[in-house]
């Protein structure tokens, strides 16, 4: 059993298409602790104390948002400035994070064929999270490759929301029930299309 | 003496033992009062013949009760309504009364007596039905709305109906009447202004008196009611609402028109009026208390004799006259695009006959229109039919809702839930600012205010809003408590704001309750009383101030505002120390020496919070962004380098 903490940031949900239905999903699910940044710091004012004390409570860290300009909304930038003291995530006492697991689950507004060399957005999605992965690495944490959506303005419209939440349950499903094998994760590829080879059988 | 207060005795002790308990079974107040009534009469037999002259009087209680539903109905809403409410009410109304008036006259009847008695069946008990919907939340369902434009119709309906009924008067009985009354006549002269007026004459008194009331009640009434609230004595203001509908009754009977189209009149008049709420909740206990005896004295006119010798008839009228009633109301429903559970509650609700046929029917018998033991028949299968109402919701809730349950889940929930109403006490400094900020949000708000002043100026800025004292439990049920998702109380009174918190938190625990209070101990004593939210009237523009203030003497705005927050999160960190220290604290002290050091000690870590790191010992407002330290690099060796 791992305890799963999941960050949540969106700054206009009444408009959000798909992290919204996905977050209502993973509060269903036993073992997740859901919290929704901008709702529980609408004015940026992050208790320091009470971050840390979470993420020493919990095994696996997901930070979920909508891609903006290729990063993540303010508030988990805010996040990161504020509870990732020297101390606590790094420097020679700062051991806290180290072994537990992270990973982003993101929609990105542009199509997947997009995010490549010579595409619009020149970029694959794992280059553009270097900071995110290098964070972790830095802090101590398994990185796992992000569990993503693209195309997302087009994808309720497209159906393709439903089999994406069904992707999503077995996927903190599996992270709870230890039933992830980690050592299969291939770095270069989307969690969401590799979940039938990694998550165990059995589980 | 002696008698009427034994009288009195008999029939209160009657209302007070039978109205709760019919309650508590699921029966609901008007079948409280016909049981007790059927037992202080017929089964115990401890009334008697007077039961007809207070029936007589207790009937201003319908006056009344339509002064009410006037004031219940502004014009614009109305108008929202207009088709549900002409269209579901008049064709239910109207193709009622035809199917009753057909069976009767196929029983027999004569035209005029069973279109009487089609008029008196058709409508619905609104008492009965809407407390249901109240009590079970029914009535913000789609079949719950379309019931009530029913019943409203059939409200409305009665005023005309009123009217008609004279003219089906039977000569026969008209005759035997005035043999009956010759030699009471000289005695009984009725007071009338328009006795012996010829036609024309009588025309212009009736319309005049008609304009009267209307513009009367338009122009005269609001700064009459805003002199008489200025002198702030609550039994003054009852009086002049008392005077206002008796005074009306008085002018309509005085030139021949039915009263309680006078009184409905003058009610819709005033539905827009900031005395709305205030009137509602003067006139609402007089209507009830006289419905109620107008229901005893019903029960207390059973016969026995004449329900134990015609059971059969009587059962086969009520359970006859419900099928019909709900077969005419679910042919009703798809037109007006009723469905699933909403369709069966919209049918089954309004099945019963109710408590106007009692009026209908006492009042046809004044007119000569209907016999007395034909209405004594009626009046057992009315009232039968409003005692099988029960059985009707609990065949809904236990059969209907059950079957369309299943379905129903299936949809995707709403996100958005519906925002209940938010009633706003007080809309002074602190109220509008409150008050503006929902409304422009689209909230709605229902807003309070005992300074008939204040209201009168909000209302020149179209702020809806209402005189009266929100400490009134009456004034805030009719300003919809019940239904109210939260109260802002921002009334300046510290006694009164006390007062509205105290009984809302303990008669409403649904409700929440934010309330502005005047300071720290103020705060306190709300939080004591069961506020959900508290904020001190002046904190927050307070240190606004102060950070605008640090601001102009040269720290950087960024850096003013983190060191507000920082201010404000030790005051919320302290605040449960300081509260519990309050609360033990005895009455006529509460501001110890303990509770003097623990704010001291509070100062103290203001002072902390707000200085800047000294021998790298962090700040509250340094404790974000700490930069490592300058020496840090030497955790991280490249791993080439080792
Ligand atoms: C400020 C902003 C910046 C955005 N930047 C990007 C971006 O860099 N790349 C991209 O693919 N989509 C971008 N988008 C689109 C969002 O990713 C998209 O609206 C989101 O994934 C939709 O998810 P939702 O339905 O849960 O809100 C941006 C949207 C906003 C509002």
């Amino acid at each position: 059993m791992s305890k799963v903490l999941l960050l949540f940031a969106h700054p206009s949900q009444d408009r959000s298409e798909i992290n919204r239905p996905l977050f209502k999903e993973a509060k269903k699910i036993a073992g997740v602790t859901a919290v929704d940044l901008y709702a529980e710091y609408p004015s940026f004012r992050i208790n320091v104390d009470r971050e840390q004390q979470r993420l020493r409570e919990h095994q696996v860290v997901i930070f979920m948002f909508p891609l903006y300009w290729y990063s993540t909304p303010a508030i988990l930038k805010e996040w990161q400035d504020l509870v990732l003291e020297y101390g606590f995530a790094y420097g020679s006492e700062g051991k806290e994070l180290q072994g537990k697991t992270f990973l982003c689950s993101l929609t990105a507004g542009g199509a997947a064929s997009a995010y490549r060399k010579g595409g619009y957005n020149h970029y694959q999605i794992w280059e553009l999270l270097r900071p995110l992965e290098q964070t972790a690495n830095l802090t101590g944490m398994h990185y796992l490759p992000p569990f993503a959506l693209f195309g997302s303005r087009t994808a309720v419209d497209e159906g393709r929301l439903p089999e994406h939440i069904q992707h999503w349950r077995s996927l903190l499903e599996a992270l709870v029930s230890d039933s992830l094998a980690i050592e299969h994760v291939a770095p270069n590829e989307l969690l969401n299309h590799q979940l039938e080879q990694i998550i165990k059988e059995g589980a | 003496m002696t008698l009427y207060f034994l009288q009195a005795l008999i029939y209160l002790c009657a209302a007070v033992i039978a109205v709760p308990l019919a309650k508590r079974l699921g029966l609901g107040s008007v079948l409280g009062y016909l049981i007790a009534g059927v037992f202080i009469g017929p089964i115990a037999g401890l009334v008697g013949a007077e039961t007809n002259d207070i029936q007589h009087f207790a009937e201003f209680g319908v006056v009344m009760m339509l002064f009410l539903v006037g004031l219940e109905l502004e014009p614009k809403m109305l108008w929202e309504m207009r088709s549900r409410l002409i269209g579901l009410g008049g064709l239910q109304v109207s193709l009622t009364t035809l199917a009753v008036m057909g069976i009767a006259m196929l029983l027999g009847q004569s035209w005029t007596i069973s279109l009487a008695i089609g008029l008196i069946f058709a409508l619905s008990s609104t008492a009965i039905v809407l407390q249901t919907f109240n009590e079970k939340g029914l009535g913000k369902t789609e079949g719950g709305g379309g019931a009530f434009s029913v019943l409203l119709f059939q409200d409305i309906a009665v005023i005309p109906i009123l009217a008609l009924l004279p003219l089906l008067a039977l000569p026969e009985l008209v005759e035997a009447a005035a043999h009956g009354a010759e030699h009471l006549a000289e005695h009984h002269e009725e007071l009338s202004l328009v006795a012996g007026l010829p036609a024309w004459a009588y025309a212009l008194v009736v319309i005049a008196s008609v304009v009267l009331v209307v513009v009367g009640g338009h122009f005269l009434t609001r700064p009459l009611l805003t002199y008489v609230a200025s002198a702030g004595l609550r039994e003054i203001f009852t009086a002049a609402a008392l005077g206002l509908v008796i005074g009306i009754a008085a002018l309509m009977s005085l030139v021949g028109l039915s009263p309680a189209l006078g009184t409905f009149l003058a009610g819709v008049v005033l539905a827009n009026s900031e005395f709305r709420h205030e009137l509602e909740s003067n006139i609402e206990p007089f209507k009830g208390l006289l419905m109620g005896l107008f229901f005893i004295t019903v029960g207390a006119g059973v016969d026995f004799g004449i329900l134990f010798s015609s059971l059969g008839t009587i059962l086969g009228l009520s359970l006859g006259l419900m099928l019909i009633k709900i077969l005419i109301l679910l042919a009703l429903t798809p037109a007006f695009k009723l469905q699933g559970t909403d369709r069966w509650l919209f049918a089954l609700s309004l099945a019963q006959a109710g408590e106007f046929g009692f009026v209908l029917l006492s009042y046809s018998v004044q007119q000569n229109v209907l016999p007395v033991e034909l209405t004594q028949t009626l009046s057992l299968a009315v009232a039968i039919s409003m005692f099988l109402t029960p059985a009707l919701f609990i065949l809904y809730d236990k059969l209907i809702v059950p079957r369309y349950e299943q379905t129903e889940n299936e949809r995707e929930a709403d996100e958005i839930e519906e925002t209940g109403t938010v009633i706003v006490a007080g809309i002074g400094r602190f109220g509008q600012i409150v008050n503006r900020f929902l409304v422009a949000n689209g909230v709605n708000t229902v807003v309070l205010d005992h300074q008939a002043g204040q209201v009168d100026l909000m209302r020149r800025i179209n702020i809806k809003s209402y005189f009266g004292d929100a400490t009134n439990p009456d004034l805030l049920h009719t300003a919809g408590i019940e239904q109210a998702k939260l109260m802002v109380v921002a009334i300046d009174d510290h006694a009164r704001v006390n007062q509205v918190v105290e009984y809302v938190k303990h008669a409403y625990p649904h409700v929440k309750v934010m309330a502005r209070a005047y300071d720290r101990g103020h705060a306190y004593e709300l939080r004591r009383l069961g506020a959900d939210f508290v904020v001190t009237e002046a904190y927050y523009s307070a240190l606004e101030l102060g950070g605008q203030a640090l601001s102009s003497l040269g720290y950087h705005p960024f850096k003013s505002e983190q060191l507000k927050n920082a201010f404000d999160q030790v005051e919320k960190d302290n605040r449960d120390t300081l509260y519990q220290s309050w609360l033990n604290a005895t009455e006529d002290n509460r501001f110890t020496p303990h509770y003097r050091e623990l704010f001291m000690q509070m100062e103290l870590l203001l002072g902390d919070a707000m200085k800047v790191d000294r021998a790298d010992k962090h700040s509250m407002t340094e404790r974000g962004w700490t930069p490592p330290p300058k020496d840090y690099l030497d955790d991280f060796k490249d791993p080439q380098d080792t």
